[in-house]
């Protein structure tokens, strides 16, 4: 049993009763006639955490649907573990309105396998001119702001959008791209890129981009989120803003962890994605990271694409891949290579983003129907993607040797998703 | 030893053995092209199809010669003719033309890497014919071709590559070509227009002509696009003419028996001056005379597997 937020990490025995945590012992002493009534698991050998939490996901719905829609989204993300997930508002229509906020949460209500947490649009329409209604997002059910996709290359429209998201104490998340910088790129500048004659967007693109928004941040003295952190000098950026004191947190995704831009030698746009895959000295940076804090959370940055968008010529298909049912075992290999401790790793799935989100989410310590999720941590499998919840197949993993999955996953109380056969 | 491959696409992938072995069929077949009737029965009632999605005359007339005087039957489509326009993915109409059982796809491309796309899809060979700013396979096979025939050899020689090297397929494999077969290459050019990290390639990198044009045996000229300009990577194609032009005052300094190289089309007066592009050290037609040669060897030995 690990619970990062309450420093646990025991071997113990837990009762769920009526769908809420009732108790945690080492051992527990349960009469018989109370057995009578519950059903005993065997999770021996496996991991009992919070339930997980991917703070950044492309949902596609509304708008997109023929990729990916709030049902089958949040059923990949109970596939992978996850019982929570913050859709971005790069939607059709973006949300960047209560109107749409609502619908989605309306949508997942009904349909949806696990939490959905809305992200509304910092500008009106991701236009990058002037500020949504932040205050009506936040009302309707939005957790943060980004104009995730797109970056503000405002910088005044960035300070404001600091400044007034205080109010209703809404993290701003960046999307760090200096889009002249990295205007007509495909992959990550450098030596493979020259090799391959595609045009490259340098490291510096992104780093640009953080060091005005940490500088923004510590003027504004807003919460600022840094969106999928790919380099090497942009994990420098933060550890040094952090340690004077700027309100930073940030997050990575799996692939900048576990490819490089070696990977696109074939071509293939399934390894296309923004920010690009980096070096190897990136990937080593971004581990360092994850290592001593300054990257707060791992999210998979779930992008779906059909193949009308990345079955293409590499320079014309769409950036993008799809991560929910793929991150758990990769996140698991840091733990294995000890770069993280069980419980840390756990923490950047659940208790992390919780926190920066602000939902009362990532503890297994809550008097509300519990969200759960049973890791087994040995299982080894070659990944299929053909076999994903996602509609989406868009996944770099597929046909991987993978170690980890989860077992069982517990979505406010009840089994949103199972692997365990009876 | 017979020819393995089935697809062209890139000099990186090629071994030198497989290089030596095109250059000699170049070579043995280049004398059908001074014949009065230019026309032999190697590739009688196979089908060549041209798939260009990027303007060309030169290489497409130039494989299209070479398939022809082979007896290949061949169609073109361009860009112009295709059903691009009429928003069929480049995919799609290679599935469709598959569909017509061709032998030889000849693919040229403004975006890197789609021949590689093609190619692990169809059961035909395919040829690059130019990619993007990635490779250029037959025009380094055609360098090496005239390379050799002016100076002998190629190993030990310096070839110096000038121009814009950054978005240049050329020089891409012309670097990999050359420098397999023991050739010393430096590149030279304006800063703005040298890929990141290409002393990776293995070449000695140079912002001054001057420094290396007195050591070279060969200078290969790059066609710079007049766009460049409007990407900010120059202040003007004059001042691009002044420092990286090269023209016969600047030639005062080389080997008395340097041969000047340009895959063309010239932008005259930018990138090459005519007293050079028309003068002595200039070996520019025969490059496009070795042409032919090179790309009826590759659809032959394509054709072999």
């Amino acid at each position: 049993m690990i619970d990062p937020l309450q420093g646990m990490d025991a071997l113990a025995d837990v009762l769920i009763w009526e769908g809420r945590v009732a108790e945690i012992r080492p051992r527990l002493e349960i009469s018989r006639e109370r057995l009578a009534e519950l059903q005993e698991m065997d999770m021996t050998g496996k991991w009992i955490v919070p339930g997980l939490i991917d703070m950044h996901v492309h949902l596609r719905e509304p708008g997109e649907e023929y990729k990916e829609t709030i049902a089958s989204g949040t059923r990949a993300a109970v596939a992978g573990g996850y019982v929570a997930v913050a859709c971005m508002p790069n939607t059709r229509p973006v949300n960047d309105s209560a109107t749409v906020t609502r619908f989605i949460l309306e949508r997942a209500e009904r349909e949806g396998a696990c939490h959905v947490l809305p992200v509304g649009a910092i500008s009106k329409g991701l236009q990058g001119e002037s500020l949504s209604e932040i205050g009506e997002l936040r009302a309707a059910g939005a957790v943060a702001v980004t104009d995730d996709g797109r970056p503000i290359m405002d910088s005044l429209l960035m300070r404001r959008a600091l400044e007034y998201a205080r109010i209703f104490d809404l993290p701003v998340i960046s999307h760090a791209e200096d889009s002249r910088l990295s205007h007509g790129g495909l992959m990550n500048e450098g030596t493979v890129s020259t090799m391959l004659g595609l045009r490259g967007i340098p490291s510096a693109a992104e780093e640009v981009m953080i060091a005005r928004d940490l500088i923004l941040a510590e003027l504004a003295q807003c919460r600022l989120h840094i969106a999928h952190v790919s380099t090497a000098g942009s994990v420098r950026l933060i550890r040094q803003a952090r340690e004077r004191g700027v309100p930073v947190t940030a997050e990575t995704a799996p692939h900048y962890f576990t490819l490089t831009d070696e990977a696109l030698m074939g071509f293939d746009p399934v390894f296309k994605v923004n920010p690009p895959l980096r070096t190897e000295d990136d990937v080593q940076a971004i581990k360092r990271g994850l290592r001593d804090g300054t990257l707060d959370a791992i999210a998979t940055d779930h992008a779906p694409h059909s193949v009308l968008e990345k079955d293409t010529e590499f320079e014309f298909a769409a950036n993008g891949m799809i991560g929910l049912e793929s991150a758990l075992p990769l996140i698991l290999d840091l733990v294995r290579a000890d770069i993280l401790t069980p419980s840390e790793a756990i923490a950047k799935v659940s208790c992390n983003p919780a926190r920066i989100l602000g939902v009362p989410l990532g503890t297994l310590q809550t008097r509300e129907p519990v969200n759960l999720t049973v890791i087994d941590p040995d299982k080894t499998y070659i990944l299929d993607a053909g076999q994903f919840e996602s509609k989406s197949r868009n996944c770099p993993f597929h046909g991987r040797h993978m170690q980890g999955q989860a077992l069982m996953t517990l979505v406010k109380g009840s089994i949103a998703y199972s692997r365990i056969t009876p | 030893m017979p020819f393995k491959r089935k697809d062209i696409l890139g000099i990186r992938e090629l071994e030198v053995h497989e290089m030596e072995h095109i250059l000699e069929m170049a070579s043995s077949l280049k004398e059908i092209n001074t014949r009065a009737i230019k026309k032999v029965p190697t590739l009688r009632g196979k089908t060549v199809i041209h798939l260009f999605y990027e303007p060309s005359t030169r290489t497409r007339t130039s494989f299209d010669i070479a398939a022809k005087r082979l007896s290949a039957d061949t169609f073109s489509i361009t860009t112009s003719t295709s059903s691009m326009v009429k928003g069929e993915t480049f995919l799609d109409t290679v599935k469709n033309l598959e569909s017509m059982k061709p032998d030889i796809f000849v693919i040229r491309h403004s975006a890197s890497g789609a021949p590689h796309r093609i190619a692990g899809r169809t059961e035909a060979s395919v040829i690059n014919a130019g990619d993007g700013m990635h490779e250029h396979p037959s025009q380094a096979l055609l360098d090496m071709m005239t390379i050799r025939e002016h100076k002998g050899r190629l190993d030990g020689l310096n070839v110096l590559i000038v121009g814009d090297i950054a978005h240049s397929r050329v020089a891409r494999s012309d670097i990999w070509g050359l420098t397999k077969m023991g050739a010393r290459i430096a590149v030279c050019g304006p800063t703005t227009l040298l890929p990141s990290d290409i002393d990776q390639m293995g070449v000695q990198v140079c912002l001054h002509p001057e420094e290396v044009i007195p050591d070279a045996d060969v200078i290969i000229v790059l066609r710079l696009q007049k766009e460049r300009q409007q990407q900010m990577l120059l202040p003007s194609l004059r001042e691009y003419a002044v420092y990286y032009g090269i023209n016969a005052e600047r030639l005062k300094r080389a080997k008395p028996d340097v041969i000047v190289m340009h895959p063309g089309p010239i932008n005259r007066g930018v990138e090459l001056n005519p007293d050079v592009a028309d003068g002595p050290h200039s070996v520019i037609l025969d490059q496009v005379t070795n042409g032919v040669a090179v790309r009826m060897a590759l659809l032959y030995l394509v054709s072999q597997k």
